[in-house]
């Protein structure tokens, strides 16, 4: 039985605890009485027979009728799927998304449908190489339906493919990929590591365009969403619902798969991670030590290849399929049931050590600017009810923070460093002033289609996730990191964690309570 | 400055002294030879075996070779360790060499590996070649791989001590009596299974003598339904032109194996019905492995899957067709030409 979450309170013989600088970690002394851990629940049991588990969701489905009876020879069949930014770190091959597709065209087979397309709902993030696709579809989907031009990645930028289904009463334009709007049935195969995935999200934002998503990408609605982890206080949700009604009426009949996994989230190698520091055994002790210093003497591109290529345990809890909302809120029951983790009041300080990966630097490497959407849009904004960190209080992240940006997959993450980071970091005010002129920049699109880039207006879009914690927070302090980088981002550089804390003192005063946010493994603090 | 060494008239002079030596060291052999054999002509009991008595019947040896074989000291933790160097190195050497395999749908085992209830596992594979028993011994993934026996025919590897020795040792061979059904051999199988063995059988009994597959018999799936083990179809492509039968020596070639996904025994499976379901499996693979993932199921679903016992038809049209098959296989890659740079003059 899997232990629930746990929040630690700090006292003398509390050891020292684990945060993440990147690609290396150390262990901090917090102050003992006024401190307290998050520690996240232990990993669910997984799904023992996964293949009879996707077949018996295809043949029951929620609120809708079988997979088989939806299929009949002559239709147009589209299958999206949910790109590399899921699940984090990859998981082990099979992926949970090859073994749904695998099925889903058994039983399309069987139907006799011929007209089947594969694509890659990957909004405006970068196109995916071929070993990253045949890392999640794997060999046999991907020779099957690549060669032929039916496995394909969605193009925002392709004016003749993309649809225009409505608008909703609010004025937001939906538009999506033109083959899934013109097909007789969508089957989305999603993947639901945290409760903000899923639901309309998956239609809405995965095969749409700028045009479309920038009525729910942009600061008004990130700094309402309170947070994106409770689908009803979130206003990005609510334009996706609203969206979803639109598709609903004017689009494609959508057949909704949603799987959640557990969190088990290092291998053998790196499993001391995970563990509560004191249950490190004398192996686990051996294994940081000899890590960490092993770590520190690494170049950082050798760092970086250690770390992008573990690939974490995770396993399929739960799969449901039907129709779309009736599905999500299955999923986020049970997402819920893996990440919650019960916490008693806000705190002045709240610590978070920011790992090597985020959504958007799998196989890549985290610029400064995702290291600002990880800490302050991700990790700040794991809470439902109410933010860990009471409003004017302090955020320290421990990261290296270096100034370098992975050319070919950000070119427009430099750009926006140089020139937008430099004139204000006030989200409304990037937005108001830089965000068309990136947005429509033809280069970046180029980069974006053709290339395996962002599109150019995916740094704002980052900057935009972390609009609540800056609205929210009296100081953001990054320690162990550039100086002059840090301060471009607009926060405050320390060279120690207890350097951190004198700082924040100015703002939270000689004696604050501190939380430490021990993730990954992800969890969700619910904040009473 | 002096040669001291003894000088010769002509070279033909050396070489003939050379010849008249060694002719008289084989003739010294020679008699030491006679000797030893004149002896044991003379020599009697205990020497040689003794003489039967009249009036007496001696009670016939226990057969051992064959299906009565004991192969079992090819299990023990010695042998184990011998076979574990043969098979990383000549065998996975030579193996690669002759046939330069692909192995694919090692993923469709991966619930398996996890699944503590699960011990032995019967891996169910066509059968072309003699090549394709160390190709399957080096293909089996972990953690089935140091556990594997392989079922042998037993009146081919078995019909000699030494051959069928060299068998269980460097393969694990497993005799089978093909001509007859021997409850010892499946008895044996079945306590093997249920010590987490796991076991290689060919459903089809024996080589393909035409290059088209055969039925399946029904061996796998009798064990299966007896020791409630999953059965892993799979398909090997193109063994056949490597060492098919009526080879006199192997060809390069390239070779494909598929691991399938496992199949166990449902609740209303009788053993003709279960192997039916094998054989359809491996057909499938068939099919993916001549086609793709998509092509092979919708020709499955549509009953145009291409059977592993080849057209209805006999003689050359028969053998046609094989030939086409295998242009589309893995055994066609061969004949494939490198790309070439047309002459512009």
């Amino acid at each position: 039985m899997p232990r629930p979450g746990f929040v630690l309170d700090v006292d003398r013989s509390t050891p020292p605890i684990l945060f993440w600088r990147g690609e290396n970690y150390s262990l901090e002394k917090l102050p003992a009485d006024r401190s307290r851990v998050i520690y996240a629940p232990e990993p669910e049991a997984a799904i023992e027979d996964i293949d009879s588990a996707i077949r018996h969701a295809l043949l029951n489905p929620i609120e809708m009728d079988p997979l088989p009876t939806l299929l009949f020879p002559g239709m147009k069949l589209t299958i999206a799927f949910d790109d590399i930014s899921l699940p984090l770190p990859k998981m082990t091959r099979p992926d949970i998304r090859q073994r749904v597709i695998e099925s889903v065209l058994d039983l399309a087979a069987e139907a006799g449908v011929d007209d089947v397309h594969i694509i890659a709902a990957l909004a405006l993030h970068r196109r995916m190489t071929e070993d990253e696709l045949r890392h999640m579809l794997g060999d046999r989907v991907y020779d099957a339906f690549a060669p032929r031009g039916m496995l394909y990645q969605h193009d925002a930028e392709d004016p003749d493919n993309m649809a225009l289904l409505g608008e909703t009463p609010q004025g937001e334009e939906v538009e999506i990929n033109k083959r899934a709007a013109e097909s007789d049935l969508l089957v989305y195969v999603n993947i639901n590591l945290v409760a903000m995935d899923g639901g309309w999200k998956s239609t809405a934002t995965g095969l749409s365009s700028y045009r479309s998503l920038r009525h729910h990408h942009n600061t008004h609605t990130m700094e309402n969403s309170r947070s994106f982890m409770d689908q009803h206080k979130s206003e990005l949700h609510k334009s996706n619902w609203r969206m979803g009604e639109i598709m609903k009426k004017h689009g494609p009949k959508i057949f909704q798969i949603e799987t959640t996994v557990n969190n088990d989230t290092f291998p053998s190698a790196f499993n001391f991670l995970g563990k509560r520091e004191w249950e490190w055994n004398a192996r686990d002790r051996a294994k940081f030590v000899a890590s960490s210093a092993a770590l520190s003497r690494t170049p950082a591109r050798m760092r970086r290849n250690i770390f992008q290529s573990i690939e974490a345990p995770h396993q399929m809890t739960s799969i449901q399929a039907g129709e779309v909302e009736a599905v999500h809120k299955v999923t986020t029951a049970n997402v819920y049931r893996q990440q919650l983790v019960e916490v008693q009041g806000q705190t002045d300080i709240l610590t978070m050590g920011i790992p090597f990966i985020c959504p958007y630097n799998v196989n890549s490497i985290m610029n400064p600017i995702l290291v600002m959407c990880t800490g302050l849009g991700y990790f700040f904004n794991l809470y439902r009810n109410k933010p860990l960190v009471r409003e004017g209080g302090v955020i320290i992240m421990t990261h290296p923070t270096t100034n370098e940006f992975h050319p070919v997959h950000h070119p427009s993450y430099i750009d926006f460093f140089e020139q937008v980071l430099t004139e204000t970091t006030v989200p409304s005010e990037l937005e108001a002033r830089f965000e068309k002129k990136f947005a429509e920049d033809e280069w970046y699109k180029h980069l974006y289609r053709t290339g395996n880039a962002y599109h150019g207006v995916h740094p704002f879009y980052m900057w935009y996730w972390g609009s609540h914690a800056l609205q929210h927070c009296g100081k953001v302090i990054i320690v162990g990191g550039d100086a002059p980088t840090i301060r471009r981002l607009g926060f405050t550089p320390a060279s120690t964690f207890n350097d951190a804390l004198e700082i924040a003192s100015d703002v939270v005063g000689r004696s604050p309570t501190i939380t430490h946010f021990h993730t990954p493994p992800i969890m969700i603090a619910d904040v009473k | 400055m002096a040669n001291n060494y003894p000088q010769f008239k002509s070279r033909s002079e050396a070489a003939r002294r050379v010849l008249q030596k060694g002719a008289r060291g084989i003739a010294s052999i020679e008699k030491i030879a006679f000797k030893g054999v004149a002896f044991w002509r003379r020599a009697g009991f205990p020497f040689r075996a003794p003489s039967v008595p009249r009036g007496v019947s001696v009670p016939p040896k226990e057969p051992h070779l064959g299906a009565y074989f004991d192969t079992s000291f090819a299990r023990k933790p010695a042998a184990r360790a011998v076979r574990r160097i043969l098979v990383a190195g000549p065998v996975t050497a030579m193996v690669k060499f002759l046939a330069r395999p692909k192995v694919e749908g090692i993923d469709r085992l991966s619930d398996l590996a996890k699944r503590t209830d699960v011990g032995g596992v019967i891996f169910a594979p066509n059968h072309h070649s003699h090549i394709d028993t160390p190709l399957m011994t080096t293909a089996v993934p972990s953690p089935w791989n140091d556990r594997l026996v392989v079922a042998a025919a037993a009146d081919y590897f078995f019909d000699k001590r030494t051959k069928g020795t060299i068998a269980a040792l460097a393969l694990n061979a497993f005799p089978i009596d093909r001509e007859t059904t021997s409850r010892k051999s499946s008895d044996e199988l079945r306590a093997l299974l249920a010590r987490d063995w796991s076991v290689v059988i060919y459903p089809e009994g024996g080589r393909s003598p035409d290059g088209w597959g055969q039925d399946f018999k029904a061996g796998a799936a009798y064990l299966s339904i007896k020791t409630g083990s999953p059965v892993v179809p799979v398909f090997i492509d193109g063994t056949g032109s490597v060492f098919g039968k009526g080879m006199k020596r192997p060809r390069r070639g390239h070779v494909r194996v598929i691991f399938g996904a496992p199949l166990f025994p449902e609740e209303n499976d009788n053993t003709r019905r279960f192997n039916e379901r094998i054989e359809k499996a491996v057909t499938l693979l068939g099919d993916e492995s001549l086609t793709d993932f998509w092509t092979s199921r919708q020709r499955a679903a549509a009953g145009r899957s291409t059977a592993l016992t080849g057209p209805e038809y006999s003689g050359w049209r028969r053998q046609w067709s094989l030939y086409e098959h295998r242009k589309m296989g893995a055994a066609g890659q061969r004949r494939r030409q490198k790309r070439r740079w047309p002459n512009l003059g």
